[in-house]
């Protein structure tokens, strides 16, 4: 049967690099969102008395660049570099991948504008108003297409697990985007949701924390399972174990959502469901983790000399931590300290510019040089600057919220003698000023190691020149 | 809590797909030899 990328001789990889490029603008634009708002923490007169600039507009502006411009241009980028190389054939539809890159920016650019006018549902990570819900839903609808029938179409009959990654994430979130913004519309940006009070909480949660465990986890995943196996130059610690991890992993994540509401009007049960979902995740994040370590088994030297490398592994040793952080504070009693506090802010980070952002970066490092037909990249000593900003960064970052959160978690129970409450609120806001200013710190270090990033990329996608990737001749073995 | 008989549902059809596909995968042969294919990958570019 003859297909669209039938004849193809190349992989089309102008739609990658043009992704590529995108992750590394936009996450410089998503961190700087951060480090405004964690500075407007600090020093609250930063809002400048405007509207557009309160720290609650640009808060989802935030999450929104950093998440689905960062890491969804990122997303796009790997996977159809990935999907391309195993299955050793041309993206199926080249046009239609072109629309998902141009229809991606002006979601992202829609959000930048729609956010800072105050035009909200206001459900997190959710925020967008029901036009661009629409544009997003036929975005995701052609990627899936896209992706889909690449595999359909590929030269090679196994299927390498990163693309079970990828392949979930993609239904994943269809899914979860089209049932949690179900919405109707009352204006041309006002809308209201078909689910109401504790209902539409659950939806919510349904929906954020199957985000975070498709979008921000099984699709970095993915980029784990073929980038560090490539930089390393060995394949993965143990395949079978990835097939492993890849279908305990789906098959437990969907209702791990409702610890987000322990103590809440949500059922008992759907809460203690929700707790023991989130300690059996447990089991399969660290297989994948170990997994994804091991892979170094005897080639441990190389982190010494390679940036990229280190990229990758301290990424997973990040996603470690924060897979076994989170099903701790998915446990009631922990949550009831640390459900409201900044301990969750700090957990989120941990996976978020521990395990996402450096395995975002560790990937691109890969991909742009070959993408711009160039040895490596323009500057090794930069990426080696840029690791240790990061990291600092996010030790700074993680250990003063582990601080300011338990430490308000305490203030808010410690209860007098006579049972009253011994600290007024505002007393547990005031201590926490100094570790706002570590968290602002370790926030811009973060921040200038993504500028060194865009410097470095730019310069080596300007020295070099748009690569034409040819297909190898098909193996005997397909 | 209506909206549990909507979740609850949806759950379960989507632990039916993934199964349907965990079937798909073993009866095409997608797992044979595995350990094969995570050594490819290195040889593919």
């Amino acid at each position: 049967m003859q297909y669209l990328n039938s004849e193809a001789t190349t992989y089309s990889d102008k739609v990658v690099r043009q992704f590529s490029i995108m992750a590394v603008v936009w996450g410089v634009v998503g961190m700087l969102m951060g480090v405004i708002i964690a500075a407007q923490l600090v020093w609250p007169e930063l809002n400048l008395g405007l509207e557009w600039t309160t720290f609650g507009r640009l808060r989802p502006l935030h999450t929104n660049a950093v998440i689905f411009a960062f890491g969804g241009s990122t997303l796009f980028a790997t996977s159809y570099y990935v999907v391309q190389r195993t299955c050793q054939v041309s993206l199926f539809w080249p046009k239609l991948a072109a629309f998902t890159f141009w229809g991606w920016q002006v979601v992202i650019v829609a959000a930048a504008i729609s956010l800072p006018l105050g035009f909200t549902t206001g459900k997190e990570y959710a925020e967008l108003e029901w036009p661009i819900d629409l544009l997003i839903a036929i975005v995701w609808v052609s990627y899936a297409i896209v992706f889909f029938g690449t595999i359909g179409t590929r030269k090679v009959k196994h299927i390498y697990v990163a693309n079970w990654f990828f392949a979930s994430m993609i239904i994943a979130v269809a899914l979860l985007h089209i049932v949690n913004s179900a919405e109707v519309p009352a204006s041309l940006m006002k809308s209201y949701p078909v689910y109401a009070g504790v209902q539409d909480a659950m939806v919510q949660w349904w929906y954020g924390h199957n985000a975070v465990g498709f979008f921000l986890t099984a699709g970095f995943l993915g980029i784990m399972y073929y980038f560090v196996p490539k930089q390393a130059e060995r394949p993965v610690y143990s395949y079978s174990l990835s097939i492993v991890h890849f279908w305990a992993l789906i098959f437990t994540y969907m209702w791990a959502g409702p610890h987000h509401l322990h103590y809440t009007a949500l059922p008992d049960w759907t809460q203690s469901l929700g707790m023991v979902f989130s300690l059996i995740l447990l089991a399969p994040s660290w297989g994948g983790m170990i997994n994804g370590m091991m892979t170094l088994s005897g080639a441990w030297h190389k982190l010494r000399t390679d940036p990229i490398l280190r990229f990758l592994i301290v990424s997973l040793s990040f996603y470690g931590m924060s897979t076994f952080e989170g099903p701790m504070m998915a446990i009631k009693t922990v949550n009831s300290l640390s459900h409201y506090t900044d301990w969750t802010v700090g957990h989120v980070h941990s996976g978020a510019l521990g395990w996402v952002g450096l395995v975002s970066m560790g990937a691109l490092y890969y991909m742009v040089p070959r993408l711009f037909g160039q040895k490596q990249m323009h500057s090794m000593k930069a990426i080696e600057l840029h690791f240790w900003l990061a990291t600092i960064g996010i030790v700074l970052y993680i250990s003063a919220l582990w601080i300011s959160g338990v430490m308000e978690g305490l203030m808010w129970r410690a209860i007098n003698l006579d049972g009253t409450l011994t600290y007024t609120f505002v007393e547990s806001v005031k201590a926490k000023h100094p570790y706002y200013i570590i968290r602002l710190l370790g926030g811009l270090l973060y921040l200038s190691g993504m500028l060194i990033m865009l410097w470095n990329v730019l310069k080596t996608a300007t020295s070099g020149q748009s690569a034409v990737a040819q297909i190898p001749a098909v193996t005997a073995h397909a | 809590m209506d909206i549990l008989f909507l979740l609850i549902p949806l759950s379960v059809v989507l632990v039916l797909l993934i199964l349907a596909g965990l079937w798909w995968a073993i009866n095409t042969g997608q797992f044979e030899e595995i350990e094969a294919e995570g050594e490819r990958i290195l040889h593919d570019d």
